[in-house]
């Protein structure tokens, strides 16, 4: 069925038709929304598109990075300033998604998909986004509980702190066609060390919930500690708490319960 | 519903058509330019075999909304011959048996075309990450690798 495009100067504009109209979508790479026009969902009758170059700038020379919506995969990992986001960037898809599926569309990408915004999480994030009444900020832990109603408001970008160190942030997406396929399970991990404890210790998860989410009680496990085999230990018995994952062609909901706490182990550890 | 005028490069060449709403750019290049080299797989971003450049860098037809490429360059399969000649690595994909079923044969040529104009000389492992985008059920992939580089060696031999 044909739907009605609409494409905007200004991200102000896009924003209010967005919130304005139940049945449009904000069409960014194409790999969400174009999917579900090719599957025939009547629920979208209006795509919105917006040419703000805002859309499509990364800021990553200081301390706190700013990636625009429509940033590509592609485009990080041309940056050599976001190197410790060069895994889970390369971890989407193929070089054609790559090229084309975006940082914003990501946050909306349902299970097994949704990668980046797991490394996000553990980044703790921050989501700018422009509703019909104004812009505002919100946390993206925020955001991903209440991501179904967001659907009228526009991404504009996404800002995080820029790790301390290399070490500190770390990402494994477990997946069974190499190199490309949907996560079985994904995890990331920022472990801020002062001297030699973790202070502000953050482990998100990706598909052991509707949406990724953090993994409160391994960070209560890792946080004040130092990290040691002990500690790992009790981060990893602690990872499947609060997890809700469901069951997909790739694994089954006892599945990834079973391994997150395996996988929660080698990450911390440093293994392959 | 209004349909929405559309202008861009095929293949080196000018084209104008009329546009649905929402309409993909595969069903743009097969049913309204007649352009029947990129195939129609998954519909979801997951086989590849609708791969096409758009100013020079792979996308999928499928996913991509045709009124997205006004202005811009389009390549797909068919404008990949020199003439009568067979590209380079259409010629490779033949002497390494890389096609059987063939469908997803347009896909991985785009997808290796894209590679080899920024990379001409890859690894075997940037060859399986450049068309691991791409399925194919009957090969097991081997042939065509060896084809991509069996192309790229090819190129090399020539300069």
């Amino acid at each position: 069925m044909p739907v009605t495009v609409k494409t905007f100067t200004s991200t102000h504009d896009a924003a209010a038709a967005l919130s304005s109209d139940r049945s449009a979508r904000y069409l960014g790479g194409g790999t969400l929304v174009m999917r579900a026009l090719n599957e025939g969902d009547i629920s979208i009758s209006t795509v919105v598109r917006a040419s703000d170059h805002a859309m499509t700038r990364i800021d990553a020379t200081g301390s706190r990075i700013t990636l625009g919506a429509g940033v590509t995969f592609a485009r990080i990992l041309v940056e050599r300033d976001l190197a410790f986001l060069h895994a889970p960037a390369r971890s989407i898809g193929g070089p054609a998604v790559r090229n084309m599926g975006t940082v914003g569309g990501n946050l909306f990408a349902p299970v097994p998909y949704g990668d980046f915004t797991v490394a996000m999480l553990a980044l703790d994030a921050t989501v700018s986004v422009q509703g019909g009444l104004g812009g505002r900020e919100i946390a993206l832990d925020e955001f991903l509980q209440s991501r179904d109603r967001q659907t009228g408001v526009l991404v504009l970008a996404i800002s995080f702190a820029k790790p301390g160190s290399a070490e500190a942030f770390r990402y494994r997406k477990i997946a069974r066609i190499k190199p490309k396929g949907g996560a079985v399970i994904t995890l990331a991990a920022h472990l801020p060390v002062n001297g030699s404890r973790i202070v502000g210790a953050r482990v998100a998860l990706g598909s052991m919930a509707p949406t990724p989410i953090r993994a409160r009680a391994a960070e209560r496990a890792l946080e004040g500690r130092s990290l040691d085999a002990s500690t790992i230990s009790a981060a990893a018995a602690a990872a499947v708490e609060g997890t809700s994952p469901g069951d997909n062609a790739l694994a089954s909901a006892w599945y990834r319960r079973e391994i997150v706490g395996v996988h929660l182990k080698r990450l911390l550890s440093g293994q392959e | 519903m209004a349909k929405t005028p559309l202008q861009f490069r095929h293949n080196g060449r000018d084209v104008a058509i009329f546009v649905d709403g929402g309409t993909n750019l595969l069903v743009a290049l097969r049913e309204l330019i007649g352009d029947m080299t990129p195939k129609f797989g998954c519909g979801q971003g997951g086989c590849g075999t609708c791969s096409v450049l758009i100013d020079g860098e792979l996308h999928l037809s499928c996913l991509t909304l045709a009124e997205t490429v006004a202005g811009r360059s389009v390549e797909t399969l068919d404008g990949l011959k020199e003439g009568p000649n067979l590209h380079p690595l259409q010629r490779a994909f033949a002497d390494n048996f890389a096609a059987q079923c063939g469908y997803c044969t347009p896909g991985m040529l785009m997808a290796a075309k894209a590679l080899l104009d920024r990379n001409p000389q890859p690894s075997r492992a940037e060859v399986v990450e450049a068309i691991s985008g791409n399925i194919c059920r009957c090969t097991g992939y081997e042939p065509i690798i060896n084809a991509v580089l069996a192309a790229a060696s090819g190129g090399r031999a020539r300069a």
